[in-house]
């Protein structure tokens, strides 16, 4: 028995129905795509690798300490080393604007699936859906659609890597302890209002890890990509794999896992109260809050008598 | 229709969550019990009406699951009416624009909350400026009143400490201040003092009281705590099941409990600390008038039988108390004025003292203990027996008790005791 559903065709004649009535909205996301590579790759290309380098440690150190700071050289370094250092850079570059462009595509999308249950009970199946399907299966109606280069890995990355943000948004801002909102909305507040005063900087600890999960996903994305000619670290291991070439693709590969690690631990280390920028910014605001409270204390004093206000000349 | 002197109305409010809401609330109109709506249905809270006064404590009472949390979130919106009207201040709440609920949250009706629900990410002085912020008072007005209301909650220098460096007792207070500074009419206070400890608990319940007093807030407690019910409300609302079971003053819940249910309810509360002097009273059987001659004040204690009796002035306030003896001498004697055997230390008690306060007093006192009120007039006495009937949760039996006779005088026993031993009537050890 012959049976049949050419599910297969039906999605062809989709995308070719895209491509023929939206052509001129893919190639302007084209142009915007290789425009926003081309400026974060300038920016990480242009000035000599070693500034790079101390840049990055630089942040290590503010955002996370100095262990971190010296792990980050010493990662570097090693990229250098093996010769992988444009090729990083470039996918580096690619992470970046397609995990950017998830952000601000996921967050808002999950803020909205937390306030509306009919929005999350659509968007939960499709978010299933993007993070199972194959990642390479998103790679061929891309190519169809962006033609090759990076803008077909740049939006199979933001694709695949858009739903844990998504996610990790709805969980954070639903799982904002109920009475704190209610006491937004028993004082009047405007949901609006709720939203950026309560539930989001409550949520930012899950939001965080959200943006965290999407880099991620996003740099494992990035080396697939390399298939479709998007270049970079991914570039490299694509033509080992073609050329059964072990050295260059474990070259390429132990880059990739560097550049992992670095951009896990600066994603992770954001709100953690971690690094040499948390503790000024901690001690600025207890000096704050302790000149505030030693203002209130004085004017206390005066208003009862005890002390002249010193006088101004 | 809008009664000045009522602060809030709640007029048959029901709330139902699941499917067929509406249709749930007219079978429950009709009489079906809740627990026969269905699957998926819930009803929360069945005919709920009551008037809270101006000023006045006004606690609902119930058992996790009786319906009050969802009650209380009635009353300002937080929960849609199903069915039902609530007012503030003379203005319907229910089912009116979102833009006007939320400016009727801003300057009528604020909250505290069981868990104190404060902004872990501000500190104690924004917090409490929060309602004042969301009012749209500028910055420097709101920081000086929410310092004030800071202050009078006693924390004064925590207002730049954050919720997470206080102690619960000090977070509730920052709850409370929060809701106090937004100054509207109406506090709502949802188990308000649940999660702290005993004794802190005590502590917010007196604070609270006292702030009540200085500021004549309408405060609308929620709490499963019979004890604070009794010790805070003016009034209480039990609630079962979702129903308002029973309304009344702590004193009416406990000695006329509506029902089994209530009656239950309040055996276990401590009733030398809710009853008070005035609700146990009796009528003095007899009082002498301070310009009556000692013959007509000696008649009337031999005619009551009593070994003495309390002397008041003609508009009844108390000058003090007489005992038959010294009566019976001034009598002998032929004096005609009373007052130089009237005792001053009659030691009586107020009509508000609680029970507890009542046992060395009674003790103490010669006579059954005397009951005055504010403007020092004898209302009532309590006799000792009064006092244990009513720790005893049945102050009538008071009434039929028959108090032991006074002990012989002891020179007649004593003469009847020679004259059986003259007589030879046997060895006095046998007789023990």
């Amino acid at each position: 028995m012959e049976f049949r559903i050419p599910v297969g065709t039906w999605i062809d004649a989709f995308f070719e129905w895209l491509e023929d009535t939206f052509s001129w909205l893919f190639e302007a996301l084209r142009q915007l795509f290789i425009w926003m590579f081309d400026a974060v790759d300038w920016i990480f290309a242009t000035p000599p690798a070693l500034v790079v380098v101390a840049v990055v440690a630089l942040g290590a150190l503010l955002a996370r300490g100095w262990k971190f700071a010296l792990g980050a050289i010493a990662g570097l370094l090693f990229i250098m080393s093996v010769n992988q250092w444009d090729n990083a850079i470039d996918s580096l570059a690619l992470v970046l604007v397609a995990a950017f462009l998830a952000v601000v595509i996921s967050i808002p999308l999950g803020i909205w699936a937390a306030r509306n249950d009919t929005v999350s009970k659509i968007l939960k199946p499709v978010m299933d859906f993007l993070q199972t399907l194959p990642a390479f299966v998103y790679l061929v109606p891309a190519l169809g659609l962006f033609r090759i280069g990076v803008a077909p890995g740049i939006i199979a990355t933001l694709i695949f890597a858009m739903a844990p943000g998504v996610r990790l948004t709805e969980l954070g801002i639903r799982g904002v302890d109920k009475e704190v909102v209610e006491a937004g909305q028993a004082f009047g507040a405007h949901p609006r209002r709720i939203l950026r005063q309560i539930q989001i900087p409550l949520a930012m600890p899950s939001i965080m890890a959200g943006i965290n999960q999407i880099i991620m996903l996003s740099l494992s994305m990035v080396v697939i990509a390399g298939l479709v000619g998007a270049g970079g670290l991914g570039g490299d291991v694509a033509q080992a794999i073609s050329a059964l070439n072990v050295s260059l693709g474990f070259e390429a590969g132990l880059s990739v896992v560097v550049l992992a690690i670095l951009l896990d631990r600066f994603t992770a280390s954001f709100g953690k109260g971690l690094g040499l920028y948390s503790r000024w910014r901690r001690s600025y605001v207890a000096k704050k809050e302790a000149d505030q409270q030693a203002r209130f204390d004085a004017e206390e004093e005066i208003a009862r008598g005890g002390r002249r206000p010193v006088a101004t000349v | 229709m809008n009664d000045d002197t009522i602060a809030l109305r709640a007029d048959g409010l029901y709330k139902v969550f699941g499917r067929h809401a509406d249709e749930a609330v007219i079978q429950l109109h009709r009489g079906t019990p809740r627990d026969e709506l269905g699957a998926g249905t819930t009803a929360a809270v069945i005919d709920a009406s009551f008037e809270v006064r101006r000023g006045e404590i006004f606690v609902v009472m119930g058992l996790s699951g009786s319906g009050k949390s969802t009650l209380i979130r009635m009353l300002n919106g937080l929960h849609d009416a199903t069915a039902g009207t609530v007012e503030v201040a003379g203005e319907r709440i229910t089912d009116i624009p979102a833009k006007r609920l939320r400016e009727i949250r801003r300057k009528r009706i604020s909250m505290v909350f069981q868990h104190f629900a404060l902004l872990p990410h501000r500190t104690v002085i924004d917090n409490v400026a929060y309602g004042l912020e969301i009012q749209g008072v500028p910055l420097e007005e709101r920081v000086a009143r929410a310092r004030k209301v800071t202050e009078i909650v006693g924390l004064k220098g925590w207002e730049e400490k954050h919720p997470s460096e206080l102690s619960g007792g000090m977070q509730q207070r920052v709850g409370l201040a929060r809701a106090l500074a937004a100054d509207t009419d109406v506090l709502l206070m949802d188990e308000a003092f649940s999660a702290l400890d005993p004794l802190i608990r005590r502590e917010m319940q007196d604070q609270l009281l006292e702030l009540q007093a200085e500021l004549g807030k309408t405060i609308i407690f929620i709490t499963h705590d019979l004890n604070e019910a009794m010790y805070i409300g003016d009034r209480i609302a039990v609630m079962r099941d979702g129903r308002i079971v029973q309304i009344g003053s702590p004193e009416d819940i406990l000695t006329n409990p509506a029902n089994d249910y209530v009656e239950q309810f309040v055996q276990d509360v401590d009733r030398a600390k809710v009853l008070t002097a005035e609700s146990v009273m009796r009528k003095p059987r007899a009082v002498v008038h301070v310009g009556a001659g000692p013959r007509a004040a000696l008649t009337t204690m031999r005619d009551e039988q009593l070994a003495g009796a309390y002397v008041v002035n003609k508009d009844r306030t108390i000058v003090g108390w007489v005992s038959d003896r010294d009566v019976f001498d001034l009598v002998r004697r032929g004096e005609k004025d009373l007052a130089s055997v009237i005792r001053a230390d009659h030691g009586a008690v107020a009509t508000d003292t609680a029970l507890a306060d009542l046992f060395i007093p009674s003790l103490e006192a010669a006579l059954p203990l005397g009951v005055i009120d504010h403007r020092d007039r004898l209302v009532g006495v309590i006799p000792r027996v009064t006092l244990l009937a009513a720790l005893g949760g049945e102050p009538e039996a008071a009434a039929t008790a028959t108090p032991r006779p006074d002990p012989l005088p002891a020179e007649v026993v004593d003469e009847v005791l020679e004259a059986a031993v003259g007589a030879g009537a046997g060895n006095p050890k046998e007789a023990i």
